[in-house]
């Protein structure tokens, strides 16, 4: 099975990066670009069969160590 | 007094903290490795700047589950100083020491450069030194700098007085261009509620002799020193 996490700025913390993007995109002459913001992706490797099990402790991780709840959010899904 | 100083994979100010503690204030200080898991002894704990396991995955996100961190959660909790200076102070907000977190700068620049800040309080174990009016001149040498935390969170800051360095002008004033990273109320440093963990962006440690075009910052270490010889009687007596 594997994990696959998506960790995002939360809408309130500014962010660069993202608006920094979304001028690049602007500039390039791509019309209706609206707010970029940029993230991470996580693909995690699990082993056995159990997927239920997996989704609390992935969860469990997000919330720990993948993301910081302060600045980030997250959202996953286990993939057989 | 006696200082730990604790190094972590890619910590890269740990030498210059304990040159300032040991040769230039002439107190004790020594190395702890992040994998001990006793800070017995000590009175008081640096955690220095650098790129602890190189700022992988987000600025102190891993050291913070170093064994020594367990240490120094527990050194924290009996109302042991502790100091975090600039990947430090990230390694603490990530610990859930400090509230918040530094965020990428503004600017998206790594920012390298003698900033000017002041001591919002002098009513603390790292500011009790610092003169009100004082401008103090001090380098920076970061990416991640910019203070984030929630309303809720910059609230109880304020009404607690935890903010305890904030970036000015050279007349003291909080303005946005003497802000090098977008921090929000201009912050560079803050405490915990019961006073005794702080961490702040600027390096002190690099400007605390002349010879490097400031020491402004031994009044940082010279306060912590000073609160430290303060309790030391206050217990003997």
């Amino acid at each position: 099975m594997k994990a696959k996490i998506i960790v995002t700025p939360k809408k309130a913390v500014l962010d660069p990066q993202g608006k920094t993007v979304q001028n690049a995109l602007e500039h390039m002459g791509y019309h209706g670009i609206g707010d970029v913001h940029v993230g991470k992706y996580l693909e995690i490797e699990l082993a056995g069969v159990d997927k239920e099990a997996w989704r609390k402790q992935i969860d469990d991780a997000c919330h720990k160590i993948l993301s910081n709840p302060v600045i980030e959010d997250y959202r996953f899904e286990i993939e057989e | 007094m006696n200082f730990a100083v604790l190094q972590f994979p890619a910590s890269n100010c740990d030498q210059d903290a304990l040159h300032v503690l040991k040769n230039v204030l002439g107190h004790s200080a020594r190395f702890v490795w992040h994998k001990d898991n006793s800070l017995a002894g000590f009175d008081a704990v640096i955690i220095p700047g650098g790129f602890s396991y190189g700022d992988y995955l987000r600025t102190g996100a891993i050291a913070r589950f170093s064994p020594i961190m367990q240490a120094v959660q527990a050194f924290a909790a009996q109302g042991g100083p502790v100091l975090g200076i600039c990947n430090g102070f990230q390694i603490l907000c990530e610990a859930g020491l400090l509230p918040g977190a530094l965020i990428r700068n503004r600017s998206l620049q790594f920012r390298c450069e003698h900033i000017l800040l002041k001591a919002a309080t002098n009513d603390s174990p790292f500011t009790n030194k610092i003169p009100a009016a004082k401008i103090l001149r001090i380098p920076i040498a970061h990416g991640e700098g910019c203070y984030f935390a929630g309303d809720e969170t910059m609230e109880q800051l304020k009404a607690g007085g935890q903010i305890l360095w904030q970036y000015t002008n050279a007349a003291g004033e909080l303005t946005e261009d003497s802000n090098p990273n977008g921090s929000l109320g201009n912050i560079a440093g803050i405490c915990n509620q019961a006073r005794n963990v702080a961490g702040l962006m600027p390096h002190p440690e690099r400007a605390s002799e002349p010879i490097l075009g400031s020491a402004d910052g031994r009044l940082i270490f010279e306060s912590l020193i000073s609160w430290l010889e303060t309790k030391a009687q206050a217990r003997a007596n």
